[in-house]
């Protein structure tokens, strides 16, 4: 009996798919990158997890588990095949312990589902990435995701107390808890951003915070992105640590307003877009603090979102932004790195640069409190040759960006996008101890083979270009 | 669409394959899977389109349980037209597989043979009618002779009201004349929901319109076109523009959404066409048009506790999200009780719920349990199709309520009880 089957025999029907109708729509992630796997299995339990783990385990084959194929480095693309574990319908909140400020959800729970699902009890879960409406707490852990208001509570790691995984033999772990520093390793801050590659997560304890008494959101506009980096700076300069600071180009604006006419203006150079929350009288005084100094780095024009429902508008505007991308592109590479905040100026020039010198759009959004920059660079891939220059252009962004001090992932992990990237940040050695844990928790190496650490001969932007939209020979709709 | 059954490549490289259309799919949210979902959808028609994958039992499972309710256009930041992709994707899937003989029966009835009639349609349902009326359907329904597929379609059927039969071409607004519309009568609604047509009429001649209900016009196509039935849908569409184009309306209103929302696009089906394109233009939903004009005072309360569903075809297909609300609210003695998601589907969705008994159902019951949450006694909509379904789900999950389109609360409140 093959594989298929035996796990058709142990889970029953419904819950194992195999034939390219059903798998070919997990060869993807929001990525550049495609794999096809040759089997799917949707389990709607943890046992189940283990049933599969344990039958890939004998069979020899990889094991990627995914959430809901939100993310952009290619870390749920299963490029070497092998089973798919999706974990979508382990989706239920579990418990919400508002006394303890916590929640146990499955790992297909959905980001927003739980701030959602807390806000009765005026909590919340912090890691907001863009993509939060749709995204799976699982995939959040795996990638160790951000977000703009991660600027001030810091990202997924910070907010994970404990998890649950299956190991590589298919038995179970319960790592961390409800109570706070447990005694031991710290394994489950290792597990979360390991990417799949240490053991499939099927439980996860996360804290949650307080909502804030009071939010002021502004939105400050600028002739240049030159003079939005400054107000950057001042903010920082004064000390002050907005709950979000995002800066966005001419380029990304058309889009995003083209998108949701939330009121981001498409003329303006650049805008910011600032929040402060806290008690109300201390964001009076910081919201003051952001227009004066807006003011003057030189805005044009400052507006104070009024309502709730004006500041909802702008703030389902920027996550949407590189989703919107589609109206001016039919692709885009959405790249991910970081550099102290300081060198925002500098680096923007080179991107520009970088753009010019190889005649590509680019479309900027950025984290800018945290010096997180995502470069899109825009492109028709049915023009022949582009994709070497969009990857050679993207290269260039990063090795800049590692020049300036800083890194090539800031929240979209590394997966089968960045690794051949990682010996630039690493030594030898350090790519050498991360190899030594990984192989003592999966000997196997089954569990997404082929991801995070460098990979002779698995190079990305190569394995993809069979099954990238827009890819297809010309003259194949006639 | 234009004349190609094919899915055009500038439609589907629209998709970024972001995935924020996901926890807006039904019937992604029921089954968990990727090819169950908009993006997974677009990526299987792409595929066929490449030669990598075949249009094969599992790939056609995939194309025909998408509701095309399109609630993913609703929520996708890059604009995809969803809705013209998956039919475009279901002509080039038809021309493309052999359909089993039953298939092709009821599609051609559907299709062919019955839609665009108007008199076989009325003969039927006369028929219809009294078999409700005989005590036959009691015999019928005692007997349990009918086989199981004809017996769900059975059960479906609401209790029949008498037909609309428009007895003149134009009726005279009440009072001075306001405006002068088309009224979009359709081929199901006057049969199945004939009290809607009246309280539709009643409450725009009340409002100073006087209304032309040209005979010339036909169904409007919603269910070829969605069937991927697009030459039938092109012939009920050039019939309707010569019924009521040339008149010199303001407005053609329309008060089942499905239909609204096809009639809207008549410029893309007939090749962005003048006069389709000014059809469109001229078309409003009864929810729409009442809500942009001033409205004759309301004479009495309505004490209702309702709970909105959105229809699809009004809220997605024609972003028509606030004109049911801000008449709701408007009339007194009212309480709109929202239930979780009401922009999500019910099921019904056009032949879909006949096609597809088993999803339509799941997805029925999940809205049910929404449903009765909220407490409400009256389900309020715009459109037969989700009349018909919430109707059913009313005799399914055992709720006392009744469902009602909104002009019919409109007109309650113009003082005639329905």
């Amino acid at each position: 009996m093959n594989l298929a089957d035996r796990l058709r025999q142990a889970l029953g029907p419904g819950v194992v798919f195999q034939g390219a109708e059903n798998v070919i729509v997990y060869e993807y992630d929001y990525g550049l990158d495609r794999g096809m796997p040759d089997l799917v299995v949707l389990p709607r339990s943890t046992v189940e997890v283990q049933v599969v783990v344990r039958e890939a385990q004998a069979a020899h084959v990889p094991i990627v588990a995914r959430g809901a194929g939100t993310g952009i480095s290619g870390g749920a693309v299963p490029n070497s095949g092998g089973v798919v574990i999706g974990l979508s319908r382990m989706n239920r909140i579990l418990e919400i312990d508002a006394d303890n400020r916590c929640a146990v959800v499955q790992p297909g729970a959905i980001n927003l589902d739980l701030s959602q699902a807390a806000e009765p009890y005026g909590l919340f879960f912090a890691p907001d990435p863009s993509s939060q409406k749709a995204s799976t707490i699982g995939g959040n852990v795996a990638n160790n995701a951000g977000g703009p208001h991660c600027l001030s509570l810091g990202v997924t790691v910070n907010h994970v107390l404990g998890v649950e995984v299956v190991l590589h033999d298919g038995s179970l772990v319960c790592l961390g808890g409800k109570s706070a520093d447990g005694p031991g390793l710290d394994l489950t801050g290792l597990l979360v951003g390991s990417e799949g590659t240490l053991g499939v997560v099927t439980e996860v304890t996360v804290r949650l915070l307080p909502l804030p008494e009071a939010v002021r959101t502004t939105l400050a506009l600028f002739a240049s992105v030159e003079e939005a980096s400054e107000a950057v700076s001042g903010l920082i300069g004064r000390g002050l640590v907005p709950s979000a600071l995002e800066m966005m180009d001419r380029l990304a604006l058309s889009a995003i307003e083209a998108a949701f006419h939330a009121g981001y203006p498409p003329e303006a150079g650049a805008v910011l877009l600032v929040e402060v929350d806290g008690l109300l009288e201390q964001v009076e005084a910081q919201a003051a603090v952001v227009d004066a100094v807006c003011r003057a780095a030189g805005a044009l024009e400052i507006r104070l979102a009024a309502t709730a429902d004006e500041r909802a508008r702008l703030w389902a505007a920027r996550k949407g932004a590189a989703s919107a991308m589609g109206r001016i592109a039919p692709n885009y590479y959405l790249h991910d790195a970081v550099v102290p905040r300081t060198q925002l100026p500098r680096i923007l020039a080179h991107v520009v640069e970088i753009g010019q010198r190889y005649d590509l759009p680019i479309a900027n959004l950025f984290h800018a409190g945290d010096g997180n920059l995502h470069p899109m660079i825009l492109f028709d891939a049915r023009e022949a040759g582009i994709l070497d220059r969009v990857m050679a252009a993207g290269r260039e962004i990063l090795t800049r960006c590692i020049e300036a001090g800083g890194t090539i992932t800031g929240e979209h992990g590394v997966g089968l996008e960045k690794q051949s990237f990682m010996p630039l940040i690493f030594t030898p050695a350090d790519l050498e101890v991360m190899a030594r844990v990984r192989s003592a928790l999966d000997p196997s190496g089954n569990f997404n083979p082929n991801k995070v650490l460098p990979t002779p001969g698995i190079a990305h932007g190569t394995a993809q270009r069979a099954g990238m939209p827009g890819l297809a020979p010309e003259g194949m709709w006639v | 669409m234009g004349l190609s059954a094919l899915p055009a490549a500038a439609d589907l490289s629209q998709c970024v394959h972001c995935g924020l259309c996901l926890q807006n799919c039904p019937t992604y949210l029921l089954t968990g899977h990727e090819a169950e979902s908009p993006r997974g959808r677009i990526h299987l028609i792409q595929a066929l389109n490449e030669g990598r994958v075949e249009p094969n039992a599992t790939y056609r499972q995939h194309i025909e349980q998408c509701l095309v309710c399109r609630n993913c256009e609703s929520v996708c930041p890059s604009g995809v037209h969803f809705g013209r992709i998956m039919e475009a994707g279901r002509a080039q899937l038809y021309e493309r597989t052999s359909l089993s003989l039953a298939e092709r029966i009821f599609r051609r009835l559907a299709f062919t043979e019955l839609l665009p009639h108007r008199n076989r349609l009325r003969t039927l349902f006369g028929a219809l009618l009294l078999y409700q009326r005989s005590g036959l359907q009691r015999l019928v329904r005692a007997s349990r002779l009918l086989p199981a597929p004809l017996a769900q379609a059975e059960s479906l059927l609401p209790d029949l009201a008498a037909p609309f039969l428009p007895r003149m071409d134009v009726y005279p607004a009440e009072g001075p004349r306001r405006y002068r519309v088309g009224f979009f009568t359709g081929c199901v609604m006057p049969l199945v929901y004939g009290q809607v047509h009246t309280a539709t009429l009643r409450v725009l001649r009340h409002n100073g319109c006087e209304v032309h209900v040209p005979r010339e016009q036909v169904c409007c196509g919603a269910l070829n076109v969605h069937g991927g039935e697009q030459r039938g849908a092109r012939d009920l569409a050039r019939q309707n523009l010569r019924a009521f184009l040339g008149r010199g309306l303001d407005a053609v209103v329309v008060n089942s959404a499905g239909c609204g929302a096809t009639m809207k696009e008549y410029g893309e089906l007939l090749g962005d066409g003048v006069q389709a394109q000014e059809f469109g233009r001229l078309t409003r939903d009864v929810t729409e048009f009442l809500a942009s004009i001033e409205l004759e005072p309301f004479r009495r309360s309505v004490r209702r506790t309702v709970t909105l569903q959105e229809s699809c075809h009004l809220v997605h297909a024609q972003r028509i999200k606030d004109a049911p609300r801000k008449l709701l609210a408007a009339i007194p003695g009212l309480e709109l009780r929202d239930m979780a998601h009401p922009e999500l589907c019910c099921g019904s969705a056009g032949l879909y719920m006949l096609t597809q008994r088993e999803m339509s159902t799941r997805i029925l019951d999940d809205k049910m349990g929404e449903i009765a949450r909220t407490g409400a006694r009256t389900i309020v909509t715009a459109n037969p199709g989700c009349m018909m379904q919430l109707q059913h789900g009313l005799a399914r999950s055992g709720i006392t309520g009744d469902v009602k389109h909104v002009v019919e609360l409109v007109d309650e409140a113009y003082g005639v009880v329905s």
